[in-house]
């Protein structure tokens, strides 16, 4: 069983704290769920604040109880959620006294913030960085040798055609080059690199100068596949989503998934390296759009 | 251009959509001459594969001719006459090399799909779902061939389009499927579906030596069809017991080889079809095994079963026991038909196969709806539709 390290012996102190509120709060619902109506300026909703109460007691319990309490921070975090849309429409209801609806608004707030640092301290693995970044590592085995294959990705003006987002890649100087590319919605972000190791045939890595609207730091190895397969290039990135953590959730829900990108781009660099071209099926279909429709 | 497109369950089209364009170096364009309904199509109309789009023009089993070729195709020639397999493969990758193309690493642009059902991601196909590359398929006018240079094979004149139409996909499957039996003298191999793909599979058997071959159905045009041209005993499963029947006819042994060339919506008589249709129908199971785990319990100790029917997802109650208790082999996989195409070419001008016997109906592409139809229903004792647009 491995143990869960945490960076800060304070998080285990938060998350402990968050439980018991949890119970607190959960006892309060099931108990005097009138009192509690009337502290948020709400109807007596009693079944609806019991329920809520037991989900409180639940999670707490969870996370006093399990070693690894995470998840049940991240319940929590759910939970949060729902209130903030509970309370959210209580706004809309005429006898809503909105001032003391206002405060409890600003609680629930200032609690799910408190929930989603305990919750990203603790989900953190061992060794992952601090912030926000992602850590991405990705792996294909493309059956050409591995001095081609350096080759080719060495001249980054190779880079836009297997890397989707990648606009262009111009080379400045040896060792330096700048990087445009299409970001979320649609906004075109610029930054200089620098390679900071290159052994040849083996692996390349870079990271952004300082002052880049983005930092990628970022390595590719290229190491010959056993069975005469070819090579079995890898990539590792450091990805610092724009709008943090939360925003590259909400990247997720709508399919921008880094992780997802990094893959495909690796996937087609095999084909461009195998084939010679990438492969589509764009071509005719009935649907509406009498242009080429873009098979997926 | 006119194609066939499909709408949604039981509802396809033969609509006007643009002209394919070539948009890769190795693409070629194909005038297509003729197009048949595959069994496996009937999967896609009566909506049990996943990820299919309204509009996707259908069919993956098709010939014509060359009217325009890419810069990267050098082989090929305007006017050349070609039959087109349905896995679509670079001819470059791990498993191209290995002759294994239906598994081609380069062709599915949509592999993240199917790497999220199935673990991994075999080749595209031709008009079979996004999941499975989401191409336009040959049930058209023209169509785009991508990898030209590596997949077409070239027909001489003289052969008629009826005799090697089937190179593209149902012969070499019926074959792949025979041969994944590894045929001994005085073998007996047991097929269940006398479909196209079965009756290919029965004649594919007694070429690779099988001293006995047994076809299983329900209709008996098919069966008839089996005895007729390719000497096989049959069974209908609507009149005697299968697995009985089998041993009988086997000594008690059992066949040394089990065919399943039924797939993924078979039918099955009394509780065990209702079961399944239930659990399909409530999305408990993607796929009907019915045959698939007869031919597990019928096949003889230590002997081979040889799926060549499709399956899309999840089966249920698969006598998996059987299997290992018994020491059986279970071979399978989307036929590699690019490795069968030349040699059954040649078996065909030397006359040792004529492969246009299941054919009972050639229609416009026009009419692509009633064939899907009719095919569904087996009415008018339909084995196999062509269309010739």
């Amino acid at each position: 069983m491995e143990m869960r390290e945490t960076d800060r012996p304070g998080d285990e102190g938060l998350a402990r704290a968050l439980g018991w509120f949890s119970i607190g709060l959960g006892v309060a619902e099931l108990v005097a769920p009138r009192g509690i109506a009337r502290m948020i300026g709400v109807r007596d909703h009693r079944i609806l604040l019991r329920a809520v109460g037991l989900r409180e007691m639940a999670s707490g319990v969870g996370i006093l109880t399990q070693r690894r309490p995470a998840g049940w921070l991240w319940a929590r975090v759910v939970g949060d959620v729902m209130d903030l849309a509970l309370v959210g429409a209580a706004f809309r209801s005429p006898r809503a006294r909105r001032g003391r609806l206002a405060l409890a608004t600003a609680a629930v707030a200032g609690v799910t913030a408190l929930d989603v640092v305990a919750s990203r301290r603790l989900s953190r693995r061992p060794g992952e960085p601090e912030d926000d970044a992602i850590r991405i590592t990705k792996s294909i085995t493309i059956n050409r040798s591995p001095e081609e294959i350096y080759r080719f990705w060495r001249d980054f003006r190779n880079l836009p055609r297997f890397m989707r987002h990648l606009e262009s890649v111009q080379v400045t100087s040896d060792k330096r080059s700048h990087w445009m590319a299409r970001g979320p919605a649609g906004k075109r972000v610029e930054w200089d690199a620098e390679i900071v190791d290159d052994k040849p045939n083996e692996l390349i890595a870079w990271r952004s100068l300082e002052g880049s609207d983005v930092e990628t730091p970022g390595s590719v190895r290229f190491q010959r596949a056993p069975g005469g397969r070819g090579t079995v290039v890898k990539v590792e990135l450091l990805y610092r989503p724009p709008g943090g953590l939360l925003g590259s959730l909400v990247a997720k829900l709508f399919g921008a998934d880094p992780d997802q990108q990094v893959a495909e781009d690796l996937r087609r660099l095999k084909q461009v390296m195998e084939t010679g071209e990438i492969a589509t099926s764009a071509g005719p279909s009935a649907r509406r759009s009498r242009r080429l429709a873009a098979a997926s | 251009m006119k194609a066939n497109c499909w709408f949604d369950t039981h509802d396809i089209r033969v609509e006007e959509v643009p002209d394919p364009s070539i948009v890769n170096p190795r693409d070629a364009i194909v005038r297509i001459t003729s197009a048949a309904i595959c069994g496996s199509d009937l999967h896609l109309y009566n909506g049990y594969v996943p990820t299919m789009k309204k509009g996707d023009i259908l069919g993956h089993e098709f010939m014509g001719e060359v009217v325009e070729v890419g810069s990267g195709v050098k082989d090929l020639r305007v006017g050349d006459r070609v039959v087109v397999p349905f896995p679509i493969s670079c001819g470059n990758c791990f498993f191209c090399k290995k002759q294994l193309f239906s598994l081609c690493e380069n062709s599915n642009p949509n592999a993240w799909m199917a790497e999220k059902m199935w673990g991994h991601s075999p080749a595209g196909i031709y008009g079979y779902s996004h999941m499975l590359g989401g191409y336009p398929g040959g049930q058209a006018e023209y169509v785009r061939v991508p990898f030209a240079d590596v997949n077409p094979i070239k027909i001489p004149a003289g052969i008629p389009d009826d005799q090697v139409l089937f190179l593209g996909d149902i012969l070499p499957t019926g074959y792949m499927a025979a041969e994944n039996c590894d045929i001994e003298p005085g073998d007996t191999v047991a097929v269940w579906g006398c479909g196209p793909v079965g009756q290919f599979a029965i004649k594919s058997a007694f070429l690779l030596g099988a001293d006995r071959v047994i076809g299983i159905d329900r209709f008996p045009e098919r069966l008839g069809m089996a005895q007729k041209r390719s000497g096989a005993e049959t069974i209908n499963y609507e009149e005697v017991d299968v697995y009985e029947t089998l041993d009988e006819m086997t000594g008690g042994l059992g066949p040394d080889a089990c065919i399943d060339a039924v797939g993924m919506e078979a039918h099955a008589p009394g509780l065990v079809g209702a079961y399944d249709r239930v659990k399909q129908a409530a999305m408990l199971e993607t796929d009907r095994p019915h045959a698939l785990r007869q031919a597990i319990m019928a096949c003889r100790n230590g002997g081979t079963v040889s799926v060549a029917g499709v399956y899309g997802g999840f089966i249920d109650k698969v006598p998996f026991g059987s299997l290992m208790n018994r020491s059986l082999t279970l071979r399978s996989g989307q036929t590699h038909v690019q490795r069968y195409m030349r040699p059954l070419l040649e078996r065909i001008q030397k006359n040792e196969i004529d492969p246009s016997f299941i054919i009972t109906h050639h229609m416009a592409l026009d009419d692509a709806p009633e064939g899907y139809d009719m095919f569904l229903k087996k009415e008018d004792a339909c084995v196999k539709v062509v269309l010739n647009p």
